[in-house]
């Protein structure tokens, strides 16, 4: 099997409100543009598309089918779609790549939040005869990890504001996110909760964005990249949908695919954490020393659109390396309730 | 490169217009313990999940397979979720398979399904999202119009719908599992049936079923594992997906340049170059009677123009030199997210020479077939009793 490389990453700018359709054509089309001229690859060297998207998210059935309008596709194209965060669609890429069907291949996730009420919206991915009838929103099912998490002794509120200045000040060298500044831990702590103990700053922002990955074969990466970001691990598993027959304080699907991708002694990890305490959950689940830098580009916690920021954090981790700034680099994707979903992609400089 | 892959184990529910007796999990699951039990595995040596199914709002549950996980045996485990629009079952066979073939898993489950009765699709596929073309009366109403561009085409005499659809719903009263049991079907009650969407009849239009069908692909040594044990499996000889827009200049609905690439690349791929000689059993996608010949011709079946008159000199029967759904097809059970699924479990049953009742004589080679959006989205594969 061929050594798969990420050689391109783009991402659109993370906003409250974009002017694009629930399709995400507007936000897609520059942002293809972008990575194929990185990599200096036109639209008919693609050998295999594949997306992220959610029907429910869009408030219609079939989104992605419009979103194809976004690539052109005529001549006809190998394409697929899977109605997860984009970072599943850059995986069954990578399995793509690894039979021989295709050397170059571009994975993209669209998600347009501010179309619905997100946290309403989320709620309908709960069990539907027992548990969506009641409505529990998704900030409510994270407040009630935090909680679980603080009483535990696990973490405070004190680390998670903490989380939380940090992301923001790293976002501030970061043009594309949507939440940015030099703010105290402290400060943070004396705000109002919004679903106790979570304070707005412990939330991802909701918003808008797209976000596009490249990857290449062995023979092709080094053609179309100066310094290849390879993968070396891609590992994803699921945890149970039953809320209460998990321990919310740990994510064993977490454990279990970091352990699988060889997630320890890395450099730099770009982490998909909605929630500052999710953050300090996952460093813990995939076992990251306290020397690795985490979410340089300020995360999900600064610019989270649904389906594309798993995505664009095995990009923004790929880029590291790309970019010479680390030689080792994870990125991590989450989907579902309470960090259910994992998903994690090792990456290394050769 | 790639590793060989095949079928070995299928598994389907009864399907019908409203399974009141389970829920989504237990629907899922009895198409689950069945292909298991048929491959003779248990859930304990499947390495990952595949899961499709066509639009959430046709349940009304956002990323179902969330809350499936634990009666998909799916918990601790890689999970997929592909949607394809109707031709997703497809598009889940061919990404388990890749699985397998990339030589990431040994065996890999790939499950699909649609519980029609807990929403309403036509009432899904009526939304109109600004900026979008509305679709209105369903899918029907889409694709008539296709239709009646097929037949001032072709010149093919009206009754040929009505066949595709005696011939369907005759097949299906041959299998267990299908939604529709009409063995007494007629031209003349097809003919007689109201009119939906001029020229598709009632009788001429697939159901809406609930339904879901799993399948459970193994690697070399996995399937050479169970032929060993006495249990025939399907080796996967080729696999092809096109995509094309939904609308463009020079779209042709009749006959879209997405399918009949796709259907190229699979004959070459399988080392096919007469598929009409070599194939000896077909599952397509038929959801209106007339997509039969219309889906022979873009799969270089027949010439265009010409795929009517193996309907008409009923070569697609059981019997015929080229049989098509002997299961029943679309037209006789529309589970819509499994219907793809269903195509390509069927053909793999061909050649495994379990079909029971509706078993070609000595399938040897046999297509599965799936489309979905509008005429866009296309797989398909062919599948072996030997390795090829």
């Amino acid at each position: 099997m061929t050594d798969v490389a990420v050689v391109g990453f783009a991402q659109a700018p993370c906003v409250r409100r974009s002017d694009s359709t629930t399709s995400g054509v507007e936000m897609l089309v520059p942002i293809f543009a972008e990575v194929l001229a990185s990599t200096g690859l036109a639209k008919g060297d693609i050998g295999f598309w594949c997306s992220g998207s959610s029907d429910y998210l869009a408030g219609r059935a079939f989104s992605f089918v419009q979103a194809v309008d976004a690539i052109g596709a005529f001549p006809p194209i190998m394409e697929s779609h899977v109605e997860m965060d984009g970072a599943w669609a850059l995986y069954e890429a990578w399995v793509k790549i690894r039979t021989g069907d295709a050397d170059v291949a571009l994975a993209y996730g669209f998600g347009k939040s501010s179309a619905g009420d997100l946290r309403r919206v989320l709620a309908l991915q709960l069990d539907p005869y027992l548990l969506a009838p009641l409505w529990p929103d998704s900030v409510s099912i994270a407040a009630l990890q935090a909680r679980l998490g603080i009483d535990a002794g696990l973490w405070s509120e004190k680390e998670m504001a903490e989380v939380a200045a940090r992301s923001r000040a790293a976002a501030v060298s970061n043009p594309r996110a949507q939440v940015s500044g030099e703010i105290s831990a402290e400060e943070l702590g004396t705000r109002p909760y919004i679903a106790e103990p979570l304070r707005a700053h412990d939330c991802a922002p909701v918003g808008d964005g797209a976000a596009v990955v490249i990857l290449a074969s062995a023979e092709r990466a080094p053609g179309l990249c100066a310094r290849p970001a390879w993968i070396t691990g891609f590992e994803h598993r699921i945890d149970s949908g039953s809320l209460g027959a998990r321990d919310l304080t740990t994510a064993p699907s977490a454990v279990a695919a970091g352990r699988a991708a060889g997630a320890g002694a890395v450099d730099v990890a770009e982490l998909h954490a909605p929630f500052t305490h999710q953050e300090i959950l996952l460093r813990e689940a995939l076992g990251l020393a306290g020397s690795v830098r985490v979410n340089p580009s300020g995360g999900a916690l600064c610019g989270n659109p649904m389906f594309a920021a798993g995505l664009a954090r095995i990009g923004e981790a790929a880029r590291q390396i790309m970019t010479g700034r680390a030689g080792r680099a994870l990125g991590h994707a989450t989907g579902g309730p309470a960090l259910q979903q994992n998903l994690v992609c090792v990456l290394e400089a050769r | 490169m790639k590793q060989q892959a095949a079928v070995i184990g299928v598994g389907q529910t009864r399907h019908r217009a409203r399974r009141a007796d389970v829920s989504i999990a237990g629907l899922c699951r009895e198409a689950v313990d069945r292909a298991i039990a048929d491959a003779g595995v248990g859930l304990a040596d499947i390495d990952a999940v595949v899961v499709g199914k066509a639009p959430d709002l046709f349940e009304g549950v956002m990323m179902p397979e969330l809350y499936l996980a634990d009666a998909l045996g799916a918990t601790g485990k890689p999970l997929l979720r592909v949607h394809t629009a109707g031709s997703v079952g497809g598009a889940t066979a061919l990404v388990a398979a890749s699985l397998v073939q990339a030589g990431v898993h040994r065996r890999v489950l790939a499950v699909a399904f649609e519980k029609q009765s807990e929403s309403n699709a036509m009432w899904a596929l009526s939304i109109t999202p600004p900026f979008s073309m509305p679709v209105l009366a369903g899918a029907g109403g889409y694709f008539a119009p296709h239709i009646r561009a097929y037949i001032r085409r072709s010149g093919a005499p009206e009754h040929i719908g009505a066949m595709v659809a005696v011939k369907d719903r005759r097949n299906g009263s041959l299998n267990p599992y299908a939604h529709l049991q009409q063995p007494d079907i007629t031209l003349e009650s097809v003919r007689s049936s109201p009119m939906l969407w001029d020229p598709v009849r009632y009788d001429e239009t697939c159901p809406s079923s609930d339904g879901a069908c799993a399948v459970v692909l193994g690697d070399q040594a996995a399937a050479a594992a169970a032929e060993a044990a006495g249990r025939p499996v399907a080796w996967i000889r080729a696999t092809s997906m096109r995509t094309e827009p939904t609308m463009f200049a020079g779209k042709d609905h009749v006959n879209p340049r997405a399918g009949a690439d796709a259907a190229a690349a699979l004959w070459r791929q399988a080392g096919i170059t007469d598929p009409a000689g070599e194939i000896d059993a077909a599952e397509i996608y038929v959801p209106f009677s007339w997509f039969e010949p219309m889906w022979l011709e873009n799969l270089g079946f027949a010439a265009p123009g010409e795929g009517w008159r193996l309907t008409a000199a009923g070569e697609t029967e059981i019997g015929g030199s080229l049989p098509v759904n002997p299961s029943g097809g679309v037209l006789s059970s529309n589970p819509i997210g499994a219907s793809g699924l269903l195509r390509f479990a069927e053909a793999a049953l061909q050649v495994m020479g379990k079909a029971g009742a509706h078993q070609v004589a000595g399938a040897r080679t046999a297509l599965g077939h799936a489309y979905g959006g509008g005429s866009q989205y296309f797989s398909m594969w062919v599948v072996s009793s030997t390795p090829g």
